[in-house]
């Protein structure tokens, strides 16, 4: 696994939940070192060890540990560079949906060795949207609804984010999206620069 | 659908031309500015435009001196470079084009790449750049970038700090904090490469091994510590002091090649030893014997055979009696005694 995705999750827990808590995840997954570089790349089940040892400790559904992350992802001051790449992709949520089919092409240009899922982007009537991937790695559609959410909040728009049940067709995640209203409330302004 | 070969004519709106070029103008013949599109003005911000002259707006830079409007027009396809005259100097790179019949023309912006980064100091939004341009995309890629690299260096700093300590433990005797045998090595390797002149004494404390028997081995560690702070004292700064056996020292006294001098830093050592040392109420004693050899006698000095000299001289010592200097090569070593046996 990417070092970065490691270092989110441990930055994750860092932020919001302290450094007593990080420590003792990091005893009970057996973590040396006990911090993950942002630059290297991981073997696969250490992610998952400390995926599993931290929803354990905060008493959560592992679902419900990667939606939080997901949001902490799009929405935490201190993930504010991952907040204005995401941002760059369109100036409204409807413009931003639609990018998302760029999203891999987009990140392999910023770390060409990060795998972000290719998603397949549909709309019918430009408020209901799917979006659709070949599942790579378990969970992450998790971590998608948090994100998504985190950014529909700051766009300002209504939306609601839920998976879709696709288990006839094997190896296919979905989630949809449905907007309700896109100025439901002011949203957070972004800048091409200078608002960092 | 092709072609045709002539210059055809074709009507476009004003907001058309708005929407493909967000930041352009058109000018009349005279060279004053008719029209800015909304990303222009919103990149000249409080500077006006439209009703002024080109020129006291801009200054091209490339062709210099240029402006008027008939020297625009026959700069057509080249591209030209300007800038704001008011305000913050914003580079830009322009194109100026003949509009239709009228004798005025287009003049189509953008900014140099310079400005990218802060996007010439205005609120630009991506509304302020036409859908097919990619400067937006531009900016995040710089932006990408830029947050790999602030990643990058904090790995780098990390890791370099990570050596450094690295290196230092790996040079470093924990108990005495005193260099280790593969400092000392790196230490006598530079001064041979240098051809730098230096005296290396073998210490070997005598009646340790009774402290360790008899007081246990916190006290003998404590004994070391003593000991290496003596010879820390008993040396220069320029000196180098090791470590690099249970209770055996190596000094490597610095261009002291004197056979006077260096026993006299012996002795003091040896006499720095003796005095008792306190641990846990109780009072320790031991000696220390020394062996010395020195660089200036030999063809080409190598440590090996050095430390075997010094170490034959540091018998020497121990056979006369303990608690004295020998020089290697030296006939003997009771001419050095630092005080009378005492066995």
């Amino acid at each position: 696994m990417h070092g970065l995705i490691n270092r989110s999750i441990q930055n994750f827990v860092q932020d919001v939940y302290g450094e007593p808590v990080w420590a003792e995840v990091t005893a009970a997954a057996a973590l040396e070192p006990r911090t993950f570089e942002a630059m290297l790349t991981y073997d696969d089940d250490v992610t998952s060890r400390v995926i599993d040892v931290t929803s354990a400790r905060l008493k959560k559904p592992r679902s419900d540990f990667l939606e939080d992350l997901g949001t902490y992802l799009v929405s935490h001051p201190n993930m504010w560079r991952i907040r204005r790449l995401l941002r760059f992709g369109g100036a409204d949520l409807e413009e931003f949906l639609e990018s998302l089919g760029d999203l891999a092409d987009r990140s392999r240009l910023a770390i060409p060795d990060l795998e972000v899922p290719a998603f397949k982007v549909e709309t019918v009537d430009g408020t209901r949207y799917t979006l659709e991937w070949e599942a790579t790695v378990d969970g992450f559609e998790h971590v998608l609804l948090g994100c998504l959410r985190g950014m529909a909040d700051d766009y300002g728009a209504l939306a609601m984010v839920e998976c879709l049940d696709v288990s006839d067709r094997p190896g296919v995640r979905a989630v949809e999206i449905m907007l309700l209203s896109t100025s439901y409330a002011a949203g957070n302004s972004f800048m091409l620069a200078g608002d960092r | 659908m092709t072609s045709t070969g002539r210059d055809e004519t074709v009507e476009l709106s004003s907001r058309v031309i708005d929407t493909m070029l967000p930041m352009h103008l058109r000018f009349d013949e005279t060279g004053k500015i008719r029209h800015a599109a909304p990303g222009l003005v919103r990149l000249a911000g409080e500077r006006k435009l439209v009703s002024r002259d080109l020129r006291a707006c801009f200054e091209f830079t490339r062709p210099r001196g240029i402006g008027e409007a008939r020297e625009l027009l026959s700069m057509t396809g080249r591209r030209l470079k300007l800038r704001f005259r008011e305000g913050r100097s914003v580079r830009m790179r322009g194109l100026a084009l003949p509009m239709g019949s009228k004798d005025g023309g287009i003049l189509s912006l953008a900014l140099d790449l310079g400005e990218l980064r802060d996007l010439g100091g205005a609120p630009l939004t991506s509304a302020d750049f036409s859908q097919t341009d990619m400067t937006v995309d531009m900016l995040y890629l710089i932006e990408a970038n830029s947050a790999v690299m602030a990643e990058s260096r904090r790995l780098i700093a990390r890791l370099d700090g990570a050596k450094t300590e690295a290196e230092a433990q790996a040079f470093t005797d924990t108990l005495t904090g005193l260099n280790n045998r593969r400092a000392l090595e790196r230490v006598t390797n530079r001064l041979v490469a240098g051809n730098e002149p230096f005296a290396l004494s073998n210490i070997d404390l005598d009646y340790f091994k009774a402290v360790n028997d008899t007081h246990g081995h916190a006290a003998g560690d404590h004994v070391l510590q003593a000991v290496a702070a003596t010879l820390r004292a008993a040396t220069r700064a320029t000196d180098t002091v090791a470590r690099v056996g249970g209770d055996e020292f190596v000094l490597i006294l610095h261009g002291m090649v004197d056979p006077d001098l260096i026993d006299e830093t012996a002795r003091r050592i040896i006499a720095g030893i003796e005095r008792p040392f306190f641990f846990a109420g109780q009072t320790c004693h031991i000696s220390a014997s020394v062996g010395t050899a020195i660089s200036t006698r030999y063809e080409r000095p190598d440590l090996d055979r050095m430390m075997a000299d010094a170490d034959e001289a540091l018998y020497a010592s121990k056979w006369a009696g303990r608690a004295r200097h020998s020089i290697a090569g030296e006939a003997h070593p009771l001419g050095r005694t630092a005080h009378p046996a005492t066995s």
